[in-house]
């Protein structure tokens, strides 16, 4: 089932698609183009139509308006069973009348492939699954995760152009959930199919993802890589959604090549990283990493930005150190892993202290 | 934590269940009695009801009459139950609460109302009476048990696994025939078993209904005036009793299979019996 690795070929492409249910708007105008070979994610919470939009890829919903193009051609208002993707259903959906090889070969019996072959092709897809041997297993004498990997076998089997794969590891206890993110990732390398999941935990999509999509309200708010989207979040509401953000309101003071100067309150004047969009005056919000922060425990110790600050809390979990820190009347959350504080004892709470931070830890967000 | 129900409400279930079985237990004790008159105390042991049943012709006809219409009517009604209780489960249309609520209501129209509305509707029709008439009528008494039935069986069934048939190249009909109809089946036979065995009781409908080609029911009815041949009535009920019992019991036990295979998650008793 090899296939050929990453290329730069596009293998779906939805234009400016809508889709409304009754009165509500599940998607508003989304366009993304997602290429060949891809660990593709749609994140976001429940209702900002991610489901929908795989739904569309897989056929089980048509737009109202734009298209769907999958390889080059125009899928839009093709049925399911005539598209070249294949999807792992969230309930698994195994067919409960049928053993897993059964299962498995769903979908070649209908394309009447010789009973050999089938045969052959089932062992195939379920050794890949680790599954050996578990063809002649009724349904339900199957766990929750092995359940998945039938539903992913059964998938796989129809050596699909995608795989769609709709919150599959949602059903599952976390630890199993943590081993199946890897294992999901190693699969995918090895049989190189693009695969789009759909997923509310941002900790998946980081972890599995070459690219993800975050959407809120029916549109996308951001595609990047999870280190953009981690280090680089363009609106407040994506920083809040991956991973923890301070969030502290600013207005420009001067707008340069090389540095903006921000009146940051309750902090006084905080100098980033230059911006081309924004201008001298305006307000905005600056979101700040808790690990960015370092406490200047020596008087020499510097950073780009220095302010002091008294600590309000302070929860010791060995290998991290969560702090509580009031800047002026700001609280501020600060995460200072144990290297940076090798031999240092943790600071109580009502300690005074310095804090830094250097310009690029910090992101200038709209809205 | 249970607690024991006072001892007086278990002495009320005894006396209940006593009431319901007492004249059912009575047709075997007379069904097997060496005596042309049904009083106690018995007599002795005979099969001679049994061998006159065997003997009496009228009777196998209308035996014949009675399976006729109740096979008939166990196909049309499930079948009918069968496009209701789909398009019930899977589709939103307008008013559908209604038009679903109306299809359920002969499940208590007094059967004396129907039999009436059916009689003048069909004299005005200027059809004849006969077992397909009945078969009318029957049809329409037992399709919102039909429907009731598998109702419980469509709506248990996981949308995903059409989707995911679909999904795996299949068309609509062979979605249908592969993954539907196999989890549905247990339904269904409860739905043909339940609607037969309610057509072989049914007597007033059939009563006014029948015409000539007389059905099991009318003819034990018109028996009665005969207390000779009472006992052999008696013998006809047991036999009767033990079929209906066994086809409820079949029913039932196809219906929880249903409910096990399209994998209920309510541990649901949500069909008629309980």
């Amino acid at each position: 089932m090899k296939r050929p690795q990453k290329t730069n070929k596009q293998i779906i492409n939805i234009k400016g698609v809508e889709k409304q249910f009754g009165d509500v708007t599940a998607l508003n105008g989304v366009s993304l183009t997602i290429k060949e070979g891809e660990f593709f994610s749609l994140l976001g919470p429940s209702g900002c139509g991610k489901t929908t939009l795989l739904r569309m890829i897989s056929g089980f919903d048509s737009p109202n308006l734009g298209s769907v193009y999958i390889d080059g051609s125009d899928m839009t208002n093709v049925p399911p069973n005539q598209r070249p993707t294949n999807m792992v259903f969230q309930s698994y959906a195994i067919f409960p009348h049928l053993n897993v090889a059964e299962n498995v070969g769903y979908g070649l019996k209908k394309q009447k492939l010789p009973k050999d072959e089938i045969k052959l092709r089932v062992e195939e897809a379920l050794a890949l699954v680790d599954l050996e041997g578990y063809g002649a297993r009724e349904a339900h004498a199957l766990s929750g995760g092995q359940r998945q990997r039938v539903a992913l076998a059964r998938a796989l089997i129809m050596k699909p152009k995608v795989l769609l794969l709709d919150e599959p590891l949602s059903a599952l206890d976390k630890k199993l959930r943590e081993t199946m993110q890897g294992e999901l990732r190693k699969l995918q390398r090895t049989v190189g199919i693009t695969f789009v999941l759909v997923t509310h935990d941002q900790e998946e999509a980081l972890t599995m993802s070459d690219r993800i999509a975050v959407m809120f309200d029916g549109k996308i708010a951001q595609l990047d890589t999870p280190e953009g989207l981690y280090k680089r979040p363009k609106t407040k509401r994506v920083a809040s959604f991956i991973g923890v953000m301070n969030f502290i309101p600013a207005k420009v003071i001067a707008s340069t090549k090389t540095k903006l100067s921000l009146d940051v309150e309750a902090l006084g004047k905080v100098d980033v990283g230059a911006s081309d969009t924004i201008k001298s005056g305006e307000k905005i919000t600056v979101g700040i990493r808790p690990e960015m922060l370092t406490i200047l425990y020596e008087e020499t110790d510097d950073a780009d930005n220095v302010f002091s600050g008294i600590i309000v809390s302070a929860s010791y979990y060995g290998d991290m150190t969560y702090y509580e820190v009031e800047l002026g009347n700001t609280a501020i959350r600060a995460t200072v892993s144990m290297r940076n504080t090798a031999g240092r004892p943790v600071l109580r709470a009502g300690t005074e202290t310095r804090i830094g931070w250097g310009y690029e830890s910090i992101t200038v967000l709209d809205g | 934590m249970s607690s024991k129900p006072p001892k007086s409400l278990f002495t009320y279930a005894v006396f209940y269940l006593i009431f319901l079985y007492a004249p059912v237990m009575l047709l075997p004790l007379f069904a097997f009695n060496d005596s042309a008159i049904i009083a106690l105390p018995l007599s002795g042991f005979t099969l001679h009801w049994f061998g006159l049943l065997w003997e009496t012709k009228a009777l196998h006809e209308a035996l014949y009459n009675s399976l006729l219409i109740a096979v008939i009517t166990a196909v049309g009604s499930t079948t009918l139950g069968i496009f209701a209780a789909r398009a019930a489960a899977r589709y939103e249309f307008p008013g559908k609460r209604g038009i679903v609520g109306f299809i359920m209501v002969p499940l208590v129209l007094p059967e004396i109302i129907v039999g009436v509305a059916l009689i003048v509707v069909l004299i005005q029709l200027g059809l004849s009476l006969s077992a397909w008439t009945v078969i009318i009528g029957h049809v329409l008494i037992c399709t919102p048990f039909s429907i009731a039935i598998l109702q419980s069986a469509f709506n248990n069934m996981d949308r995903s696994l059409e989707e995911a048939s679909m999904d795996l190249g299949e068309n609509k009909l062979g979605t249908f025939f592969r993954v539907i109809l196999p989890l549905v089946t247990p339904g269904i036979i409860s739905s043909l078993l339940i609607s037969f065995t309610i057509s072989l009781d049914e007597f007033i409908i059939a009563f006014f209904l029948t015409g000539t080609d007389v059905t099991l029911p009318v003819y034990i009815w018109g028996q009665l005036r005969f207390p000779a041949r009472l006992p052999a009535i008696m013998a006809l009920g047991f036999l009767m009793v033990s079929l209906s019992f066994f086809l409820l019991l079949t029913a039932e036990y196809f219906r929880r299979r249903a409910n096990r295979l399209t994998g209920g998650h309510s541990q649901s008793n949500d069909g008629i019996f309980q």
